[in-house]
């Protein structure tokens, strides 16, 4: 239902880092995200896809307080409480923090090599004091771990001795094992091998049935997020450029950099060369955006209107939106 | 070769179960522990350095005779090495034995005293004899001023290893005043340990603190402690010590002297080992694995003692190793030079300050065997050190 | 077999480390034609990178070459048996002369404190009877072939001022500009966004046509191969477990790990199909599986032949072969 509360709320949502100044001016600013609006239903598979430059990450970020929010709001809201996170006070935050949870990209970087898998599954629930007897922690400990596919000899081993998917299997069981609503995965599969990464995904999607998960999973990886999302959006250079459910968004796009996105990747049938719309040019740098429609640099369709003004998302279809000022006319 | 797998036996099978597991198993100090026993020479400069510090605290009970001025031997001044024999003309026998020096006056110096070795009296060297009294466990801590001093006196005892029934034996010589060196080079080796631990702990402390800060809270906070770290570095150590050295009234003693040089060498040491702590916790504060714990709510206290202060423990342990030899050696300079400890405090340093008269390096040349410990005493610290560092990252060839 | 560029026979490579002596290739066999992409596709230690370095003996000084292993060149001059090589003067011919190589990550590939067009007018200066001024002109103008604008700008440049897709662009300019007669590609586009993949791989199909040199293409993305290699071959831990053409391949796979690699990758035209991933982890180097490696992962190992005996690869059609028991069963082929 179209107004239902959504279980994540994002409004024309702006980060901004500063980097570095100039001697005498003001401090360089860059927009990493640029006005983004989206809504996370409760039980969705919401996939972000983007390249490099797009925000995606840092929208993540975002949306769990992780980097601090420059302007828009991000409200979270569930069945039991609902936060604004602009204006959020730091014991709503503690709250929330327990409700939302990140996965990391690299499964070597992510578990701390000094403590034990069985202390990184319990340090959530430790810090967060969510137990209180030791029994406890380890009884939850050893239910998520199992959920996980972890043996009990696992949890008395050191990171050093799992491969890539195992340890990407106990940065998921650490993110679950407070009963979170949320999970932002950040690239979770992208540095698994492909024969691991179905695993984990398959992973996620049981996961998610079982435990009434929402996930935001965020992927450079079109064909991985086809498969296991089922509403995606695009964005490219901070701005959000197109949101549909997967098939919509499949097989028929209406942005042109939607269009190139899925054109560029390499088919698997030889013979397939598929509608080739090479996109010119490389990103540009976030620091220095476009102006108006910041893909129209690289568009193959852009006019001297799409320079000038920024376009707003238009509506497609049912859940289906697109921010170009010329996605009927291409769609024709 | 053929690698394909020999049906192995139930008990190798168990066995390269058993050691897998502990490899699995093992935390980072076993890792260490284990890419450490591989490096043979770091194996055998550790068991080197482990005997060198037994020998310190246990030297009052190596030493047949007290190391300051109370012990010394007025019969034999300057004296060669003595070393027990185990059989001459008159046969042999179980028991170490020396011959006896005599002095007689002889008509052929007009009369003055003249010392001889009369081949037929043997005395013979005991094993746990009774000697003169000491404390197993000392400590003396004098500050200036006299409510502030620490002495600690536990374990009196008076055997000794080894002693001899009548007359001195001196296994390393004597010196000009008749102080035995042997006994003085054990107790040399105790004072630089104990200087080189009192300097490094007080770097140590600074450099954890300062360098804590600076890294922990990053921003115009560790800009600027890094401008003042980078300034103290950049005075020369050598003319900062002499002038403080310098500076120590005359009227304090020994021991408080002695505290002084440790505390100068400390605050001289900390901007180095300052800066090593504050790299660390750059470089660990961006890992992931902190983001992880921070996105629980966890507090700094919990991130600095879980995440933190675990990673770069190893890499400290290592500085201070390697540091200590340069305090031993800065000790062992300023006290060459007159400006370190004093007597009855005891260090190369101070036993080295009359080696440069023509005297003795023409005729008694065993005043220097105790460079010959010290050059163990600092060779081994940096051979442990290098295998420790060697061995001290277990992680860093682990990311793909 | 008659103009093959390169053949590796009976390739064993292994690694001396403080663990023991780790195999990371073993009696790995193929060539490769002047004109043809052969691709080499793996995941994380299959030993494809470990290969492609052999080629240039780029390898560490702690690697141990098999005896009975041969690369050889068949070049214009004459063969070269490249792990005969020595000296420093004769490798150069495979180290940037007849035998090119780019990386996955192009900061590897150039000096950060020494412009492009330096680096590229050196490479150039070792290699060819070029003079400096000549050099200097061929650089630019294979920097504007791959696309790179303001070519002559560019080639005063550092290797961090370009972006990097341009800096992709610009390694290949320089590997292409001695006109090697074999490219080894390890990873090219891995790094890259996926739009700029795309006119990179577009620039390399382009540039076969143009330069018809040899391409061993290593990747472990299936997608690129199909688009770009006409040869396949599939390694699994240092053995190649299926070699064909790549339409014989991707659309009729025979051994059970092509199989299941292809039923794991997510595909945007069967947006439907499950994903089925293969079980169990890749093994580690210290634990090589006896008999097929494979056959710890594997659904239809045979109990009692594949974990104990080795198959060899057999031909089942034109150009097509796999080293199974079962697929080798099916057909009637004895393995």
């Amino acid at each position: 239902m179209s107004d239902s509360e959504a279980l994540v709320d994002v409004d024309k949502l702006c980060v901004e880092f500063s980097i570095g100044r100039k001697l005498f001016g003001p401090p360089t600013v860059v927009r990493a995200v640029d006005s983004v609006s989206l809504r996370i239903q409760s039980g969705q598979f919401f996939g972000l896809v983007g390249e490099s430059g797009s925000g995606k990450t840092t929208f993540g970020r975002a949306i769990l307080k992780a980097v601090p929010i420059s302007s828009g709001t991000v409200r979270y809201s569930d069945e039991e409480v609902a936060y604004d996170l602009k204006s959020i006070s730091k014991v709503q935050l503690k709250d929330y923090r327990k409700r939302a949870q990140l996965i990391f990209q690299d499964p070597y970087a992510a578990l701390s090599p000094r403590m034990t898998v069985r202390d990184i599954i319990a340090e959530p629930l430790e810090v967060m004091k969510l137990t209180k007897t030791r029994e406890e922690t380890d009884a939850r400990v050893r239910e998520m771990a199992a959920r996980c596919r972890l043996n009990l000899e696992h949890l008395r081993r050191f990171p050093h001795a799992f491969s890539g998917g195992q340890r990407q299997r106990i940065s998921i069981a650490r993110a679950l094992v407070c009963q979170p609503r949320f999970l932002v995965a950040d690239e979770s599969v992208a540095a698994l091998d492909v024969s691991i990464q179905a695993d984990i995904l398959n992973m996620l999607k049981k996961l998610q049935q079982e435990l009434g998960l929402t996930f935001l999973f965020i992927s450079h990886d079109l064909s991985v997020v086809a498969h296991i999302c089922d509403m995606v959006a695009v964005m490219y250079l901070g701005s959000l450029v197109e949101i549909a459910p997967t098939r919509a968004l499949f097989h028929s796009p209406k942005h042109p950099y939607t269009k190139a996105l899925l054109s560029a990747i390499p088919s698997l049938d030889p013979d397939d060369r598929g509608d080739v719309q090479r996109l010119r040019g490389e990103i540009p740098s976030p620091t220095n955006p476009p102006s108006g429609c910041r893909f129209h640099t690289r568009c193959p369709s852009a006019t001297a209107l799409c320079s000038e003004r920024v376009p707003i998302p238009e509506q497609v279809q049912e859940g289906h939106t697109v921010s170009c000022h010329h996605w009927q006319k291409l769609a024709e | 070769m053929n690698d394909t797998k020999v049906v192995a036996s139930g008990t190798q099978v168990a066995d390269e179960q058993s050691r897998k597991e502990a490899y699995f198993t093992a935390g980072q100090f076993q890792l260490i522990w284990a890419r450490f026993k591989k490096n043979r020479a770091a194996m055998f400069a550790a068991m080197v350095l482990a005997t060198m510090v037994l020998m310190g605290w246990f030297a009052p009970f190596l030493s047949p005779y007290d190391p300051t001025i109370a012990g010394r031997d007025k019969d034999y001044q300057n004296g060669a090495p003595q070393w027990p024999m185990f059989s001459d003309h008159n046969g042999s026998s179980w028991r170490p034995f020396l011959h006896t020096l005599e002095r007689t006056r002889s008509i052929k110096t007009n009369f003055r005293w003249v010392s001889e070795v009369n081949k037929e009296k043997r005395r013979y060297v005991g094993f746990f004899v009774k000697g003169w009294r000491y404390h197993l466990i000392r400590l003396d801590l004098d500050l200036p001023g006299q409510m502030l001093d620490v002495r600690v006196r536990l374990l009196e005892m008076e055997t000794h290893l080894f002693g001899i029934d009548s007359g001195g034996i001196h296994i390393f010589g004597t010196d000009a005043a008749g102080k035995d060196i042997y006994s003085r080079t054990l107790q040399a080796v105790w004072t630089s340990l104990a200087v080189g631990t009192i300097g490094v702990f007080i770097s140590f402390v600074l450099a954890l603190v300062i360098g804590g800060i600076s890294g922990y809270f990053g921003g115009w906070l560790d800009s600027s402690i890094q401008m003042i770290t980078d300034a103290i570095r950049t005075v020369p150590a050598i003319p900062l010590f002499m002038a403080l050295a310098a500076f120590v009234p005359d009227e304090w003693s020994a021991e408080t002297r002695f505290l002084f040089i440790s505390i100068i060498l400390g605050l001289i040491g900390w901007p180095t080992l300052a800066r090593r702590v504050r790299t660390h916790l750059l470089t660990e504060r961006a890992q992931e694995y902190v983001l992880a714990a921070q996105l629980c709510g966890a507090s700094s206290a919990h991130v600095i003692r879980r995440h933190l202060l675990p990673s770069f423990t190893s890499y400290i342990i290592v500085d201070l190793v390697i540091s200590f030899p340069y305090m031993v050696l800065s000790e062992t300079a300023l006290s060459f030079i007159g400006l370190g400890l004093k007597d009855p405090v005891n260090s190369l340093g101070v036993m080295l300050q009359n080696v440069t008269k023509a005297d003795v390096l023409l005729n008694y040349q065993w005043y220097f065997i105790p460079v010959i410990f010290f050059m163990a005493l600092v060779l081994s610290f940096v051979f442990v050190g290098d295998g420790l560092r060697d061995a001290a990252d277990p992680y860093s060839d682990r990311n793909k | 077999m008659s103009d093959a560029l390169l053949d590796v026979r009976d390739l064993d490579i292994r690694f001396a480390t403080d663990e023991g002596l780790i195999t990371a290739v073993e009696s790995t066999s193929f060539s490769l034609s002047s004109g043809e992409v052969l691709g080499l596709v793996g995941e994380s230690g299959s030993g494809k990178s470990v290969t492609a370095k052999a080629l240039m003996q780029l390898n560490a000084n702690n690697t141990r070459y098999g005896e009975r292993s041969v690369i050889e060149l068949h070049l214009g001059s004459g063969s070269v048996q490249v792990l005969k090589l020595k000296r420093p003067r004769d490798l150069r011919v495979v180290r940037g002369g007849a035998v090119s190589m780019i990386f996955q990550e192009p900061m590897a590939s150039f000096a950060p404190a020494i412009t492009i067009g330096d680096q590229m007018v050196e490479q150039l200066l070792v290699h060819t009877n070029q003079s400096k001024a000549g050099a200097k002109e061929l650089s630019i103008e294979m920097l504007a072939r791959v696309g790179i604008s303001d070519a002559d700008k560019r080639f005063n440049q550092y290797a961090f001022e370009l972006s990097g897709g341009m800096r992709q662009r610009a390694m290949i300019a320089m590997a292409l500009s001695t006109r090697p007669q074999l490219l080894i590609a390890d990873e090219p586009t891995t790094a890259l966004d996926v739009t700029i993949q795309a006119q990179v791989l577009d620039l390399m199909k382009d540039l076969i046509v143009e330069f018809g040199m040899a391409i061993l293409f290593i990747t472990h993305d299936l997608g690129v191969i199909a688009q770009t290699a006409d040869r396949v071959a599939v390694m699994y831990l240092g053995r190649i477990v299926e070699t064909g053409t790549v339409r014989d391949v991707l659309r009729n796979p025979l051994h059970p790990y092509t199989q299941g690699l292809l039923r794991a990758l997510p595909r945007l035209d069967a947006l439907d199909e499950p994903l089925t991933p293969v079980p169990g982890d890749i093994p580690s180097p210290l634990e090589r599986p006896a008999g097929c490696v494979f056959h710890t992962r594997c659904t239809l190992a045979i109990a009692g032949r594949c974990d104990q005996v080795m198959p060899v690869a057999t031909l089942h059609s034109t150009g097509h072969s796999v080293a199974c028991h079962v697929a080798s069963d099916a057909l009637g082929v004895a393995s």
